[in-house]
């Protein structure tokens, strides 16, 4: 092994950097799904949601040659979808997996025909945090260069811990997700509450889009979310309704999959399809194991249901 | 092959002189008085910095030529979707010629269409056509990996580390066969040269292949060499990173001035006229055509900036050799990685041997696992 190498080192590297860069859109977008979900309401259109913030991000970057003027757009159009789906959803017998689904399509549609002009520009990407300047390795250096998106992010998930567990406004929007008889009862606004956690949701979700196109990858692409949306949403249950339990699985999440380029970039070549799946196999295998029997849905909001 | 080579090539020949010189095509394909409809089928985006942009590229050559009109439609799904464009294009607009640019519409939608149609010739991309299917169908491809061997020639010439980095999407025959050749390429300057693969699984997957690159430059790679489908991210994240980097389908230099070197381009105007040819010659479609850099079917980008003079040079006479039937890439002795011998010595496998159609091993010097 010569000098530019690290060889082993690499792996725990990798993983390490795969968490910090792969991680960020689903610590996003898995927070605001949750502050919809403990309203009661799930939306599934997150994807779409996640794909326009892409788009809107990388556009309003490149015309304003601001890449934070970029977040806040994309964080914008990403509340304007969560308002869409909050209304639809407040009228009587619409039922809110199905307005998510139509929202996938609708926002991931809308972004392609909108981002048509952007894929060839360049726009002026997200400054990142230097955070290995005391190593001398490249690597290290490289798998250091932190976004300041990812601070946010972590911040953000205790930040919505205390808001829910320890505010007013926190308690009210936990009262309308358990029991909205219980929530009417006490005089709060049901649906006002769950319309303007839906346009929370919406709005990080935008901006976990916005991470997408102006970090990493760093790109507008048709191709660049590839799921991440839904799989952001599944984390969601895999988190069991915790912020900050959500902040660990995206991290979990991001890591496991720098696993399979990681291994066969130090030279474990076979399995890379076994390895590739790492993430979905080890949500799955935490999700087995911490099953309860006795009460399945210990955790969840209890108006959250797929059928209203 | 139904025509004699050397009719063949020399029809290819000719076309492609005529590609530069558009009046020499007036007299070829242009002469008829009504204009020919052409319609193109993208499966993606036509500025995916891809496989589907190459052939955008070619679209927009081929509508510059005087009596040609083309129609397009992109992100056509490889289902009955795909039937109902083709359809549309012959019955709305008149398409003379459907050009169907994704491996998915040949079985069945070219196929129903075609015989649906017998009139309207159609040409896909990457099929076989094999007796008993229509005769108005042509199939085409290229040989790509020519063109990812000089490109191996310039990155092994560049490389100081003696390692370069590949991200591929999957083990498939056609890749392999890009992939080795890459390497062939690269170690003919030094066999030290190593190159590492990693295969992200699929063929669009941007975050995973920025992964896949950071990880070959922690590794020690300094060129990136990109055989996905749109390998703008992993240019764009080997220029990040401050390494080398070489492209596939169409050129990538745009997001990487500083070190994009060379890539493997398609060069789909060459098959796009000779039907367009044969449609205007009322002859029936070439059913299974095939050619390298030799007949323009494949190029090279133009070389980037920090490219030697020594390895401009040698990709140069690499080319003519190729070009010219001199050398040839599978030739023997050649072992796959595993040591074992897969072309004795003496034995050559040109580039049109179908020999190579079935290739499911990874050459001597690679890093990777099929």
């Amino acid at each position: 092994m010569d000098g530019t190498s690290i060889g082993w080192l690499a792996l725990p590297l990798a993983i390490l950097g795969g968490a910090i860069r792969v991680s960020t859109p689903f610590i996003f977008v898995s927070i605001g799904e949750l502050i919809t979900e403990k309203s009661g309401r799930i939306n599934l259109g997150l994807e779409g949601t996640l794909m326009l913030g892409a788009m809107a991000g990388y556009g309003i970057s490149y015309l304003s040659g601001s890449p934070w003027l970029g977040v806040l757009s994309a964080g914008l159009a990403g509340m304007a979808f969560g308002l869409l789906h909050g209304l639809l959803c407040s009228v009587k017998r619409v039922n809110d997996t199905a307005i998510g689904i139509s929202l996938i399509v609708l926002g991931t549609g809308l972004a392609f025909f909108l981002g048509k002009p952007l894929i060839e520009p360049k726009a002026p990407p997200l400054p990142s945090i230097a955070l290995g300047f005391w190593s001398s390795v490249p690597q290290v250096r490289a798998a250091l260069d932190v976004n300041a998106l990812f601070f946010v992010g972590i911040a953000l998930a205790f930040a919505v811990y205390v808001f829910l567990n320890r505010t007013g406004w926190g308690l009210m929007l936990r009262t309308v997700g358990d029991s909205e008889d219980a929530a009417r009862a006490l005089g709060f606004p049901v649906l006002r509450v769950r319309i303007i956690a839906t346009m929370a949701g919406g709005f990080l979700a935008g901006i976990g889009g916005s991470f997408l196109s102006l970090s990493y990858p760093g790109s507008w692409s048709e191709g660049l979310s590839s799921g991440q949306g839904i799989m952001a949403v599944a984390l969601v249950i895999f988190a069991r309704w915790r912020s900050v339990n959500a902040l660990g699985a995206s991290l979990l999440f991001g890591g496991a999959g720098a696993l399979g380029p990681a291994l066969q970039g130090i030279g474990v070549t076979g399995y890379y399809y076994l390895f590739n799946a790492a993430p979905y196999i080890l949500t799955l295998a935490i999700m087995v194991a911490s099953t309860s029997r006795a009460a399945p849905f210990a955790d969840a909001p209890g108006e959250l249901k797929l059928h209203r | 092959m139904t025509l004699k080579p050397v009719d063949r090539r020399s029809v290819l020949q000719m076309l492609a002189a005529a590609g530069s010189a558009p009046f020499v095509l007036k007299s070829t394909v242009a002469h008829a008085e009504t204009p020919l409809t052409v319609g193109v089928l993208y499966s993606g985006s036509k500025q995916d910095y891809g496989f589907n942009q190459s052939h955008a590229q070619a679209a927009a050559a081929l509508k510059k030529l005087p009596g040609i009109k083309v129609i397009e439609e992109e992100r056509v799904p490889e289902t009955i979707a795909a039937q109902r464009s083709m359809e549309g294009m012959i019955r709305q607009d008149g398409a003379q010629l459907i050009l169907a640019t994704s491996f998915g519409y040949f079985k069945p939608h070219v196929l129903e269409m075609a015989a649906k149609y017998p009139d309207v010739t159609f040409a896909h991309t990457g099929g076989v056509w094999t007796a008993g299917m229509p005769e108005n169908i042509g199939t085409f491809y290229a040989y790509i990996f020519e063109a990812q061997y000089t490109s191996g020639i310039i990155a092994g010439h560049m490389t100081k580390s003696k390692k370069l980095g590949l991200v591929a999407a999957k083990p498939t025959p056609n890749l392999l066969r890009s992939i080795n050749a890459f390497a062939i390429g690269a170690r003919s300057v030094d066999p030290a040269i190593q190159v590492q693969v990693i295969f992200t699984g699929d063929w669009v997957l941007p975050v995973r292949e920025a992964e896949a690159t950071n990880t070959l430059v922690d590794q020690g790679a300094d060129v990136i060499a990109a055989q996905v489908d749109s390998p703008k991210v992993v240019v764009e994240t080997a220029e990040k990173r401050g390494v080398m980097s070489c492209g596939y389908h169409s050129s990538q230099a745009e997001v990487a001035p500083n070190g994009y070197l060379t890539g493997a381009e398609w060069n789909w105007i060459t098959p796009y006229l000779v039907y367009a040819g044969s449609v205007r010659g009322g002859k029936k479609p070439e059913h299974y055509l095939r050619a390298g850099l030799g007949d323009h079917f494949v190029k090279n980008s133009p070389f980037g900036k920090l490219v030697t003079p020594e390895a401009r040079a040698a990709a140069e006479t690499a080319r003519a050799d190729l070009m010219g039937g001199t050398r040839v890439i599978y030739s023997g002795p050649l072992k796959d990685n595993k040591g074992n011998v897969v072309i004795p010595a003496g034995v050559m496998q040109s580039s049109n041997d179908r020999a190579l159609d079935g290739i499911n091993y990874l050459v001597e010097g690679i890093i990777g696992q099929v």
